[in-house]
């Protein structure tokens, strides 16, 4: 060492070696070295850590323990008919609340934009891994990324000024006496809202939402494949499409249904967007076009005005509390699907 | 050799089904091809149709007084009336996003430090590292809804305190995942040559590992800042909005999107003009502090 210019070194390194190896400053030449302060540092800083890792468990748990005391009076007063009753009625001495509507509502707002999005993310994350040309990969790539920043309330604007108009008159002026004679499915497409507001231009809006994280969960897998299976399969002469169904996908199936449970837990929480296109009407959806609603919009649009202690403001923790179990699930699926990926 | 023999021994009609068999091979192969472009063209559409229409819908009003003025009542059907601003909204994003980033950063670093430093492969880090991704995705509204249960009820009010804990809580799992994902980048070398020379852990953490990682726990602090100044729903439950500007940080205190979520629900020209502003705003800055995250990272890898 160079640094012996003061203060004689604390130590001579061989003895030293025998107890705890030798500790030499990294940073400043002339400072006494304090064994001590390494030690305590440590101990303090492996603590600091642990315990905010604690408090990330603590606050899931928190999370779940709040919602359900909150919506524990509501369930005590409805008991399980809280879960079919399709009531929602705050009229004082005649209340009535039930969740029934609201849970199918997101529920099929979901898998609707899960139908919507899959195709989509799946064409765009083949089109980024395997068609582009290198060059367009990365600003493609971004701009479809991009499109997971925009914030809800924007897509829920845009949704009720241009894709809801859209809806009304394109598909459902347009398309609805032919979709509604369909035989077996055509009630699905038979409404009598003629608004635009409607679960489908919900789940429209949600797919947009959600197909960049489906599609980069599917181009990061994709992109894991190792070369010399692909180039396998090109050298036999397969196509490209061939490639993909056959080497690719089977390869990365876990992992793209991770994905897509991903999409799924993330549309089932999507909150403002759909709040501001779905009707907010508490009845059940016979057909796509009709108006519903989702849990995260009845407690965005009735909590802010609903009185503390309530029924109501209860029944909305309940509810609350159906959706947190319902999300927790589809994805801790979803993680589970995507460790090998997590791994590699 | 054996294949050259197959193919001078065919028969002319294997040689049709052939030729047709590949004929529809390449048809499919070129329908999924133009499905895929097909795809990522739509994809790309939605991104700029959002882009167009908040742009014709919001230059209109993006003057001088949409950032000097307090929220104003319509102008409706009185055209002497004084229009109306954004200043409160702008400023109180600032500033609940601003104390959402202080309290969750700190937070988000030292859980990822204990992912990836301390916990690797142990049952407790893989809790931690699970609950942390649920939360990630999980729906921002009920983070509302809890920090509404931990902090409006009791103090007997919303406030901004409040709204800025709630958005802590969703600052701090997108920094664990940045933080975690580039300590691991790092090579164990490294560590091994800092602790080495003697170091002890926390200073080999803090002095070396944070420095070498900095770009990237910086992308994460940018991009949960930019999560975050557009989130509403749980500011709808916890700091609620407010019409003028406001710095007390116990009181109901307005925010950008709760501005543009009351106003484009108002029913009014001018007022929905506003807040389509306060939409381009907003997304002009989350992209712009999207891109800027992006393109730091990039340079300094």
């Amino acid at each position: 060492m160079e640094d012996d210019s003061g203060a004689p070194p604390p130590y001579s390194p061989l003895p030293e070696f025998s107890e705890k190896g030798p500790r030499v400053s990294a940073t400043t030449s002339d400072q006494v070295i304090r064994r001590s302060s390494g030690a305590t540092g440590d101990l303090v800083f492996a603590w600091l850590c642990k315990g905010a890792g604690l408090l990330v468990l603590l606050l899931l748990g928190g999370i779940i323990l709040t919602l359900f005391l909150g919506g524990l009076p509501a369930f005590r007063h409805f008991g399980l008919h809280f879960l079919v009753s399709t009531d929602w009625n705050p009229v004082e001495g005649r209340e009535s609340y039930g969740a029934a509507v609201a849970v199918a509502g997101t529920i099929l707002s979901s898998l609707l934009a899960i139908l919507l999005a899959v195709p989509l993310a799946f064409g765009i994350a083949f089109f980024l891994t395997e068609l582009a040309p290198q060059w367009l990969r990365r600003p493609v790539g971004i701009a479809i990324e991009l499109l997971a920043a925009v914030p809800s309330i924007i897509f829920g604007m845009w949704g009720l000024f241009v894709l809801v108009p859209f809806v009304q008159q394109k598909i459902q002026f347009a398309f609805g006496e032919e979709l509604a004679a369909i035989p077996l499915i055509g009630f699905l497409f038979e409404s009598s809202n003629y608004a635009g507001t409607s679960i489908f231009a919900a789940a429209l809006v949600i797919a947009i939402m959600i197909i960049p994280f489906i599609a980069a969960t599917m181009r990061d897998v994709f992109e894991q494949v190792p070369a010399v299976f692909k180039e396998s399969a090109y050298g036999l002469g397969a196509t490209r499409w061939e490639v993909v169904r056959s080497v690719v996908l089977p390869y990365t199936r876990t992992s793209v249904v991770g994905g897509i449970m991903l999409g799924l837990g993330r549309a089932l929480g999507e909150t403002m967007a759909v709040t501001f296109v779905i009707g907010n009407a508490n009845r059940m959806a016979g057909s796509i076009f009709d108006a519903t609603t989702t849990i995260a919009s009845v407690v965005a649009m009735e909590f802010p005005e609903s009185l503390a202690g309530s029924l109501k403001q209860s029944s909305l923790f309940a509810l609350g509390f159906i959706l947190f179990v319902i999300s927790f699930i589809v994805l801790a699926i979803s993680r589970w699907l995507l460790r090998s990926r997590l791994k590699a | 050799m054996s294949t050259t023999t197959i193919a001078f021994t065919r028969t002319a009609a294997e040689h049709a089904t052939a030729r047709a068999m590949s004929r529809r091979r390449r048809l499919i192969d070129h329908t999924v091809r133009l499905f895929c472009i097909g795809a990522t063209l739509v994809g790309l559409f939605f991104l700029a149709s959002i882009l167009f229409t908040l742009l014709v819908k919001g230059l209109p009003r993006l003057d001088l007084l949409t950032f000097t003025r307090e929220f104003q009542p319509t102008t409706y059907g009185d055209p002497d009336a004084p229009a109306g601003g954004l200043l409160h909204a702008i400023l109180g994003t600032l500033v609940q996003s601003g104390m959402g980033i202080l309290i969750g950063t700190p937070i988000g670093i030292l859980v990822g430090t204990y992912l990836s430093e301390y916990a690797r492969g142990s049952a407790l880090g893989n809790a931690v590292r699970f609950v942390s991704d649920v939360l990630l995705s999980a729906p921002s509204v009920l983070v509302g809804l809890f920090v509404y249960q931990l902090l409006v009820l009791p103090a007997g009010g919303f406030s901004a305190i409040a709204g800025s804990v709630a958005l802590a809580i969703l600052v701090i799992p997108v920094v664990v995942r940045t933080t975690e994902d580039m300590l691991q980048l790092l090579p164990n070398t490294l560590r091994e040559a800092v602790i080495g020379l003697g170091a002890p852990k926390w200073k080999m953490i803090t002095l070396i590992a944070y420095r070498a990682a900095l770009s990237g726990i910086v992308t994460g602090v940018l991009l949960a800042f930019a999560r975050i100044a557009g989130e509403t729903a749980p500011l709808l439950l916890t700091s609620f909005g407010n019409n003028i500007v406001s710095w007390n940080l116990g009181n109901a205190m307005g925010s950008l999107p709760i501005a543009i979520y009351q106003q484009a629900n108002s029913g009014f020209p001018d007022l929905i003009a506003l807040a389509w502003t306060g939409a381009l705003i907003v997304t002009l800055g989350v992209l712009a502090i999207n891109i800027s995250a992006r393109l730091f990272l990039a340079r300094r890898k």
